[in-house]
């Protein structure tokens, strides 16, 4: 706890970390710092581990080898009781948005204050509709999941992320999937709340512009690596070939588009035979 | 060959690991009672979607299976003058066997399979690992309060579907086949021992309770999180709950009827 109140100390500092899936390496020695107070991107291609990557974390599964430190803490050496402790400062928002299907919007930002404090209705009331109000719907508190849009859905679930103040919110690909003003409006959202709870936030995506757009540094990584980092404006002018590709949606570049296989002349040539 | 023994061996494990992963979870659950007991709401809730939703189909088959008992016990019966005894035969059989054994057999495809499928797909959905974000935790939250709604339910359902067996031979046979009333009822309460039967039943139905909300909600937490996993979850609970069920009718049947 002494290195939680030192703030020099990069909120999350993993070290070394390595993760298999199987025969599958995910991560093969991968060192990041996330700094607080700032907006960090993880991008690389689909496949890379990126979700795992917040999954670890969030100490939802154990790195092979290798430490996660968040707010000073080891994160796989906590006891459950710490762990959820530590937990409720940390926000999520999944892909799908992950709302309880069977309660509705309200109840669903309600959720977490109800299993974790003892305020009274009337303040809970208050808290919701203050956190729906952030992200723009306290019109549609009374909706079911069912009823809402992909946007809508991931806009309750990040005022559901934010209602206990955490320190940090993790992103899991924010901007997939969205038409192109529910994709203005989250990363609008994303940036303000950053600065105006004063939290820290990780977004893991491959959408680069958008990322490129909030994220104070870039985590490029590929092939279970950190491929390179830094502020987005160096990135997009790198000496790295690869990340150049990247970052730019190059067709052509050191990742090739063709998936490896024989000449095509001679694959043709064999089913006429 | 040392491939198909390494093959075996692979199997061997998976299924040691899936009975490991089975049984932390059934701990996991019995512990979350503590955190359950304040919040009765919850266990209600569930009662209502696992039991109450469940009486329709018990009662309706309830009703059939005892008036098909009527009818066939009568005609046996009335072969040996001994008609008089079918309430007799309708109840002992209600209580120890058919009510426990179908009823949790019908309780498994109605509400196991509806408990597996809101799970896996509450997995598939990440609203599992939304709630341990949450710093909720899902097998006491999620599944704690759906294995009691079971494992209360169960003997409910099992002793309703009886009682409507029961009055389903009666009215076959009193009502339709004309074996005296007085009979029908005085032979059932000399003969229908409470302990010998009736308990004996009980235990059955509490015992396939907690076997079928156990497999369907580890089948559920244990999903693919896929369309696909889900939908073979699903039918794993189903068959997986009836051999159970049927296997374990036969030892509880050897252990309380055998001598």
């Amino acid at each position: 706890m002494m290195e939680s109140a030192d703030n020099q100390e990069p909120l999350v500092r993993i070290r070394d970390l390595r993760f298999s899936r199987g025969n599958r390496v995910i991560f093969d020695g991968v060192d990041i710092d996330i700094p607080r107070g700032k907006v960090t991107a993880i991008m690389g291609p689909s496949g890379t581990g990126k979700t795992t990557l917040l999954k670890l974390i969030g100490g939802q599964l154990r790195p092979s080898s290798g430490t996660i430190h968040v707010d000073g803490q080891n994160i796989h050496r906590l006891g459950n009781r710490d762990l959820y402790k530590l937990r409720m400062r940390m926000g999520m928002l999944f892909q799908s948005g992950a709302l309880l299907t069977d309660i509705s919007v309200f109840e669903n930002v309600a959720y977490p204050l109800n299993e974790h404090t003892d305020l009274p209705p009337s303040m809970i009331r208050k808290l919701v509709l203050l956190k729906l109000e952030a992200v723009g719907l306290r019109g549609a508190r009374d909706l079911m999941p069912s009823e809402l849009s992909g946007g809508m859905a991931r806009r309750v679930a990040l005022a559901r992320a934010m209602v206990l103040d955490p320190m940090m919110i993790m992103y899991d690909e924010p901007f997939t999937g969205q038409d192109p003003i529910s994709m203005g409006v989250l990363v609008e959202l994303i940036r303000s709340l950053n600065d105006a709870s004063r939290l820290s936030s990780i977004i893991v995506s491959h959408d680069v512009h958008e990322t490129a757009a909030i994220a104070d540094l870039i985590y490029v990584i590929s092939n279970g690596k950190v491929i390179e980092s830094g502020p987005p404006e160096s990135m997009m002018d790198s000496k790295s070939a690869w990340t150049r590709q990247f970052m730019q949606g190059l067709a052509d570049g050191p990742v090739p588009f063709h998936y490896p296989a024989a000449e095509l002349a001679d694959d043709l040539l064999e089913g006429a035979c | 060959m040392l491939d198909s023994l390494a093959r075996l061996g692979r199997i061997g494990i998976g299924v040691l690991e899936r009975l490991g992963r089975g049984h932390l979870l059934l701990l996991g659950m019995l512990r979350g009672v503590t955190d359950l007991l304040p919040r009765p709401g919850l266990l209600i809730k569930q009662i209502y979607s696992v039991g109450v939703l469940s009486i329709l189909i018990i009662s309706v088959s309830g009703l059939f299976v005892g008036m098909v008992l009527g009818l066939q016990g009568y005609y046996i019966l009335s072969q040996f003058g001994a008609e008089q005894t079918l309430g007799v035969m309708v109840a002992a059989s209600l209580v120890r066997e058919l009510g426990p054994v179908v009823a949790a057999l019908l309780f498994a495809g109605r509400a196991g399979s509806a408990l597996t499928a809101e799970i896996g797909l509450m997995k598939a959905t990440e609203q599992l690992s939304g709630l341990e974000m949450m710093a909720v935790d899902p097998v006491r939250r999620v599944l704690t309060p759906r294995f009691f709604a079971g494992f209360i339910s169960m003997p409910l359902l099992a002793a309703l579907f009886s009682a409507l067996g029961v009055i389903g031979g009666y009215f076959v046979g009193v009502g339709l086949l004309g074996v005296d009333d007085g009979a029908f009822w005085a032979q059932m309460q000399a003969k229908i021992d409470l302990h010998e039967d009736v308990f004996n039943g009980a235990i059955k139905s509490v015992v396939f309770g907690l076997v079928c909300t156990w497999i369907a909600l580890f089948q559920g937490f244990d999903a693919i999180p896929t369309s696909e996993g889900v939908s073979r979850a699903t039918t794993r609970t189903v068959v997986h709950s009836s051999l159970a069920v049927l296997g374990l009718d036969f030892i509880l049947t050897a252990l309380m009827f055998g001598d």
